[in-house]
């Protein structure tokens, strides 16, 4: 079959591999018909993440039909339609039975590798380095799907590949952004990055009660689709100093609460990028946590400052003093996928939202190179790349 | 290890203080402490030294007595800097003083030439071959002791380079019954379902049994070994019995977790490598590390027991030749 694989810093080449096999009894084969390009994919690509080898398949956003399944798996059957959660999770261990799918203690084999870095492993991924488990991802014509019976939300016929695809993650992770707010009626939600994960933050925040949304970014065409489409007030970090617009948005007190949904790979002002970038480049710092500082400064007292933007080591000069002083929560994670993926098909099914309104580009899996370096550079007003092998 | 002192009087909850050694402990600390003192006094000597000799090569020249050799003396001067923050980066720095000694005789032996070529304030140079010579006798006694501390510590049966190097412990929660961990793990026929470098465990009678691990270049390693003390739910204790290439015993505890969260179960592993060729049979039975070896394995069994299947990537779809990493997945899992 075909695979996206990576083979270096900006080398990602589709290639014929064998078809994936039944490994596990609880193991079961799809035969994908969307998958997607992620953000945190980037991150591959620019050569951020540790543990890659060439040859590694990537992709984690995926969606398809049953095709096989092992002798464990009760509860799926060949031609079932299913979005497959990017958390591998068992569904047996503690975090699993308490929902934290994606913190799953039993599916990453390379946890004693995880422990070193983090101090506790998290689950294992699909296509997203050695350090999660070396997982083929599903950016391929086939994927192996691990602990098939656990928690497979099975698609109904009516709705189409664009409007679920991505209940495998970036819907999920931008409600779990918000949620993870804890909002109040009134509240005023500050969101950092307009990419896809920002823009289902964005949604998710009215979804939730906000009161008013005010997006961050500076690429123009994703700043109007958070106006536009997902309804927020938005701020272009290059023409205005974000912290000062804020304060007059929200009347000098600060938002209620910011979101982080842009991660380690971040720009900014000119002197603060040079130095992450310059640092990064000397691998004295592994991360640009850029917009990290600026939540946590423009966050009001007493506010919460949500994450779902991918750090993977050591950032540099957050503002511990600020953070305390001011009495602030931090929450984060990688998203438990598994618990939102009925609640939020609901949603889609009932109309609320048509998750397709993020996707710029469609193209066939042979062209995921391309798909990579536009998503990356922003050109053609790139904002989210769908695959169809 | 001496032979003929049995291997590990051992007590199965490895209460064991060496009573003797404890004894003679403080008089060893103080005199170590006085050998760093030394020690780290060299290290500073070094330091300046060789700042001045990069620095200030003319002058040093001069007042050793000899005269343009100033990209030489630099040279020295770094050598000389390295050396000082070797010694002062290290608690017990053997290797770094012994490399002083070496560089002191690099130093007479150039002194020496010196004496002989023209343009040699021979007095100076004397003067400076004396100071030299006094310096390598500190430098030599200082690694003389630091190296008998070390065969010191060594007869008394602990490694210094690692002290646990010989020891395994590692614990962790599974979510099961400890009384259904127990007789997973009592029938030693499931070891080898988790522990990857065992081949295959047979039952003899009911406290001895037959193991057979995976030795080098795919050759077979075998012991009998037997159950020394267990409790059902509680604890199981084995050790082999005499005769076994690599003598090895171990313990596992299960522990109720607290708030009902399953079992704490915690392994502690001793196995007795003997020196030379067989301690490279030690790195293949027990993989390449049993400090890495052993976390898996509990992983492994942790897996089996929660979910049914140990997770795995072996036979999985990549585009090259293997389908795992060899770099990271089979340096940690094989």
């Amino acid at each position: 079959m075909k695979a996206n694989c990576w083979f270096g810093k900006r080398d990602m080449r589709v290639v014929n591999v064998p078809d994936p096999k039944i490994l596990n009894p609880r193991d079961a084969i799809v035969r994908i018909t969307s998958t997607a390009i992620c953000g945190s994919d980037l991150h591959l690509y620019n050569g951020f993440m540790p543990t890659m080898e060439k040859g590694d398949i990537v992709g984690h956003e995926f969606m398809g039909e049953v095709v096989e399944v092992g002798p464990g798996v009760k509860n799926l059957s060949v031609g079932d339609r299913i979005v497959v959660p990017f958390p591998i999770s068992c569904g047996n261990c503690h975090f699993c039975q308490q929902t934290l799918f994606s913190l799953c203690e039993n599916s990453n084999p390379n946890a004693p590798m995880a422990e070193q870095v983090f101090g506790h492993s998290p689950a294992g991924l699909y296509g997203y380095s050695h350090l999660t488990g070396g997982y083929a991802g599903g950016q391929a014509e086939y994927a192996r799907v691990p602990y098939a019976d656990v928690d497979h939300v099975k698609i109904p016929e009516e709705l189409t590949d664009e409007q679920v695809l991505f209940l495998s993650d970036i819907f999920p992770t931008g409600y779990m952004a918000a949620e993870n707010c804890d909002i109040r009626p009134g509240d005023t939600i500050a969101i950092w990055g307009c990419g896809p994960v920002g823009q289902f933050a964005i949604k998710s925040a009215y979804m939730l009660g906000a009161e008013r949304v005010i997006a961050i970014d500076r690429i123009p065409e994703r700043l109007r689709m958070a106006r536009e489409e997902a309804g927020a007030e938005t701020i272009n970090y290059e023409e205005v100093n974000t912290y000062d617009a804020l304060m007059e948005m929200t009347g000098g007190r600060g938002p209620d609460a910011c979101i982080d949904a842009v991660g380690l790979e971040a720009h900014g002002a000119p002197l603060e990028y040079a130095y992450d970038r310059a640092k990064q480049a000397m691998m004295l710092e592994t991360e640009r946590p850029i917009a990290l500082r600026e939540a946590i400064k423009a966050c009001r007292n007493g506010g919460t400052v949500s994450v779902p933007g991918v750090y993977g080591g050591f950032g540099d000069k957050i503002p511990l003093g600020a953070f305390m002083n001011k009495g602030l929560t931090l929450k984060t994670g990688q998203t438990h996928v598994q618990r939102y993926m009925k609640p939020l098909l609901e949603r889609v099914q009932a109309g609320d939202i048509d998750p397709s309104f993020v996707i710029t580009h469609t193209l066939s899996l042979e062209e995921a190179p391309k798909g990579y370096q536009i998503f990356c550079d922003k050109q053609d007003e790139c904002i989210k790349v769908v695959l169809k092998p | 290890m001496e032979a003929g002192r049995g291997w590990f009087g051992w007590i199965p909850d490895f209460g064991f203080a060496v009573a003797g050694y404890g004894g003679t402990k403080l008089e060893k600390k103080e005199k170590l402490m006085n050998e760093q003192t030394l020690a780290n006094g060299l290290g500073w000597f070094s330091i300046g030294l060789g700042l001045a000799e990069l620095l200030a090569p003319e002058k040093v020249g001069q007042a050793i007595g000899v005269k343009n050799h100033h990209s030489l003396l630099r040279t020295l001067g770094a050598r000389e800097l390295a050396s000082g923050v070797a010694i002062l980066a290290q608690e017990k720095p053997r290797e770094a003083l012994w490399s002083r000694v070496a560089g002191d005789a690099i130093d007479l032996g150039l002194l020496g030439s010196a004496l002989r070529s023209e343009g040699a304030d021979q007095q100076r140079v004397i003067g400076a071959i004396a100071a030299v010579a006094g310096v390598t006798a500190l430098d030599v006694y200082c690694s003389l002791q630091l190296s008998s501390d070390r065969k010191q510590l060594a007869q008394n049966g602990q490694s210094t380079a690692q002290p646990k190097r010989n020891q395994i412990r590692k614990t962790i929660t599974i979510n099961r019954s400890a009384e259904e961990i127990y007789a997973f793990w009592r029938d030693l026929e499931n070891l080898p379902r988790f522990m990857n470098h065992l081949k295959a465990v047979s039952i003899i009678d009911d406290k001895r049994s037959h193991w057979v691990a995976k030795g080098p270049a795919g050759t077979e390693v075998e012991w009998d070994a037997e159950i020394i003390e267990e409790k059902p739910g509680e604890l199981i204790a084995w050790r082999s019995l005499p005769g076994a290439t690599v003598p090895n015993a171990g313990v596992v505890r299960f522990e109720k977790a607290t708030g009902g969260r399953g079992t704490v179960v915690k392994v502690n592993l001793r196995y007795h490598p003997p020196g030379g060729a067989a301690g490279a049979t030690v790195a293949k039975l027990f993989g390449e590390a049993p400090e890495k070896q052993i976390p898996v394995d509990l992983l492994r069994v942790k897996q089996l027991l929660e979910t049914g299947e140990i997770s795995r990537t072996e036979g999985q779809p990549a585009g090259r030749a293997e389908s795992t990493s060899a770099k990271f997945d089979n340096w940690l899992r094989k």
